[in-house]
């Protein structure tokens, strides 16, 4: 987004497309989408199932599941083109430099092996490390991500642990290689309210202990306004807005950024006000619409909108939204100008 | 563990004793005997026999005798093969059929449970479909049409293999061939259709990101997940491919214990159904019992009671 030339970044995608090429006909997943990330950061990705959130994600793990296909654009990783990656590199890459975290950490664990088990694979594969130093090290990591009496649960199965603690392990998995990147799949949906916020506090304790970035994906804006610097929000495979949390929350500019806003419960309000949701359902990926994905479904809703996409608009220097309102006032503003 | 071995072998034998006991009043139930034939006997002579094997007694006290005598461990005199014990029977025949059987299911397994784990890993693809086929064919044609055609064309046109009898190794390629084309093609379906199912869960994609490779994820991660099936699978097939098939033993002339339980029924051998009859039923619950086991060492959330 910065257009600075020197800034160098971890992540950088730029313009990708992916498709998914089901019996049913072309389900465009992502439609020029362009995320950068530098090291240390955390950007969060919003929006409604479908959305494309975690397939932008995945796609820079080169885990793009079938029948997925990349159809175009550039997704870099500390320098390296993943696109241009032999899957021999991107194994070396998975677990190692990018980690990921998924949703449900009830079942993204091997329910036949132990704790230490799944732990230790993953060190002895990126590592040079032996089966005792890889225990030890599996030992360090269970204490790092608060799990008491770390010898015991290391011969424990999946089974014997609460969620919670089963999300520990899949952290402490992630975390093994210190990745320089963590991606994080709704990691706290599958987890009751106490739980996730025990969790993200953790997340953000170890980000600051081991200095990785962070892709949060969620579709809970009180998550990414706890913890992100910056937030991309996407529907229907595009990133309609992008910027700081701050210019997200306060001067959000896109009707469904608003909306999203809206419809988050707040303490503040009075009891017998109701909250404010976003009609209709999600847009069908299979017959998108011609112009703005959103459109069916905004208040603000104009004859262009069904006609044409809206071209991105630049706001400020960190803030970009796609939408033909934002568009119309920066054209009168810059008229106001010239 | 102990607690569930014990508790095993205390059901383990009341359900013997209800499977000796069903059969011994079922046999009695059906028309016929041991000593009728088309030659008419005496009636004096059919009166000796019966005293001597006891059948003039009432069915009760029969009973009653059997199974004290079983008790001790003997199971009584063949009343068709003269001279010869069940318990001989069993001991010269079982090693027969239990050699062809064991072959065949170490033959089925190491068909089956890799061309399942192709066919899910190829789903909808060429090899898929072909081993599909394949498994459907194994099911559906019964062994008596394979063991013919078999013969004739490996033993009678080509004359590359024996058809009778199990001299050398040669004699075990027919039998052990159709007496695992049905469990082989089984097991295909089973682990096709496990392996699909673990291959969909989340563990598997969390082995990917981890970046482990397909062969390390498959065999380490998915293959001990997917076997389960199989495992419940191949204890009673085991059981029963052990004791002996008899239409194929029939068919290549095999001296098994599979002719034993034909025979004797056809025969109204009572000691001799009775016999190999308990001796199955121990054999498949020691079988259930081993599948237990293993799977609580394959999966440990599986808690035996």
């Amino acid at each position: 987004m910065e257009d600075d030339q020197n800034v160098k970044w971890l992540v950088d995608i730029q313009n990708e497309r992916l498709s998914f090429f089901t019996p049913a006909g072309e389900v465009k997943a992502l439609n020029d989408v362009s995320i950068s990330l530098k090291e240390g950061e955390v950007l969060g990705i919003v929006g409604e199932s479908g959305s494309g959130k975690s397939v932008t994600a995945y796609s820079l793990m080169g885990l793009t599941a079938y029948p997925g296909k990349l159809l175009g654009g550039t997704l870099k990783f500390n320098g390296h083109e993943i696109e241009k990656m032999t899957e021999k590199e991107l194994r070396k890459m998975r677990g190692n430099e990018i980690s990921i975290i998924f949703q449900d950490p009830m079942t993204s664990l091997n329910p036949v092996y132990t704790i230490g088990n799944q732990i230790e694979e993953v060190i002895l594969l990126h590592t040079d490390k032996g089966k005792k130093q890889a225990r030890e090290r599996a030992k360090e990591l269970l204490e790092l991500v608060g799990i008491n009496e770390p010898e015991k649960r290391l011969k424990q199965y999946p089974h014997e642990l609460s969620g919670g603690m089963r999300q520990r392990v899949m952290i402490a998995i992630a975390l093994a290689c210190e990745p320089k990147l963590l991606i994080a799949d709704e990691p706290t949906t599958a987890l009751d309210v106490t739980i996730q916020a025990q969790i993200l506090e953790l997340m953000m304790e170890l980000k600051e202990k081991l200095g990785m970035a962070i892709i949060m994906i969620t579709h809970d804006l009180g998550v990414v306004a706890s913890i992100c610097e910056k937030i991309a929000v996407m529907y229907g495979g595009k990133i309609i807005e992008y910027g700081t949390t701050d210019e997200i929350f306060y001067h959000s500019r896109h009707p469904y950024t608003k909306g999203l806003i809206r419809s988050i419960p707040r303490l503040d309000v009075k009891e017998h006000e109701r909250l404010v949701p976003i009609m209709g359902s999600p847009v069908d990926m299979l017959n998108p619409p011609m112009g703005c994905p959103f459109a069916p479904r905004c208040d603000d809703c104009m004859k262009i909108c069904i006609r044409q996409m809206p071209p991105i608009t630049r706001l400020s220097h960190t803030h970009t939204t796609q939408c033909w309102l934002n568009q119309k006032e920066e054209q009168k503003g810059g008229m106001a100008n010239g | 563990m102990l607690n569930y071995v014990i508790k095993r072998i205390g059901l383990a034998i009341i359900t013997i004793w209800a499977v000796a006991t069903i059969t011994f009043f079922l046999m009695n139930m059906v028309p016929g005997g041991p000593f009728l034939s088309e030659k008419a006997i005496s009636p004096q002579a059919q009166a000796a026999l019966e005293a001597k094997y006891g059948l003039d007694k009432p069915l009760s006290q029969q009973y009653i005798t059997y199974m004290s005598d079983a008790i001790k461990g003997d199971f009584g005199d063949s009343l068709k093969q003269r001279g010869r014990t069940v318990a001989s029977i069993i001991k010269t025949k079982f090693p027969v059929s239990a050699r062809i059987g064991g072959i065949s299911v170490l033959v089925s397994l190491s068909l089956g449970i890799p061309l399942g784990c192709i066919a899910a890993i190829q789903r909808g693809k060429f090899l898929d479909r072909f081993i599909s086929v394949l498994a459907t064919c194994g099911i559906a044609v019964p062994s008596f049409v394979i063991c013919t055609v078999l013969m004739y064309f490996l033993g009678v046109k080509l004359r590359l293999l024996p058809t009778m009898g199990l001299l050398s190794w040669k004699h075990y390629i027919m039998p052990v061939i159709s007496l695992s084309f049905y469990p082989t093609a089984y097991i295909m379906r089973l682990m096709r259709s496990s392996m699909l199912d673990v291959l969909g869960q989340d563990y598997m994609r969390t082995a990917k990101a981890k970046g482990l490779s397909q062969t390390v994820s498959l065999f380490k991660h998915a293959l001990r997940n997917a076997i389960l099936p199989v495992i419940t699978y191949v204890g009673p097939m085991l059981a029963y491919t052990l004791a002996g098939s008899f239409v194929v033993e029939k068919i290549f002339t095999i001296p098994g214990l599979g002719g034993e339980f034909i025979g004797s029924i056809t025969g109204r051998d009572y000691t001799v159904i009775m016999g190999t009859t308990i001796f199955l039923a121990t054999l498949l619950i020691i079988m259930n019992v081993n599948v237990d086991i293993i799977y609580k060492l394959v999966d440990h959330r599986i808690k035996l009671k």
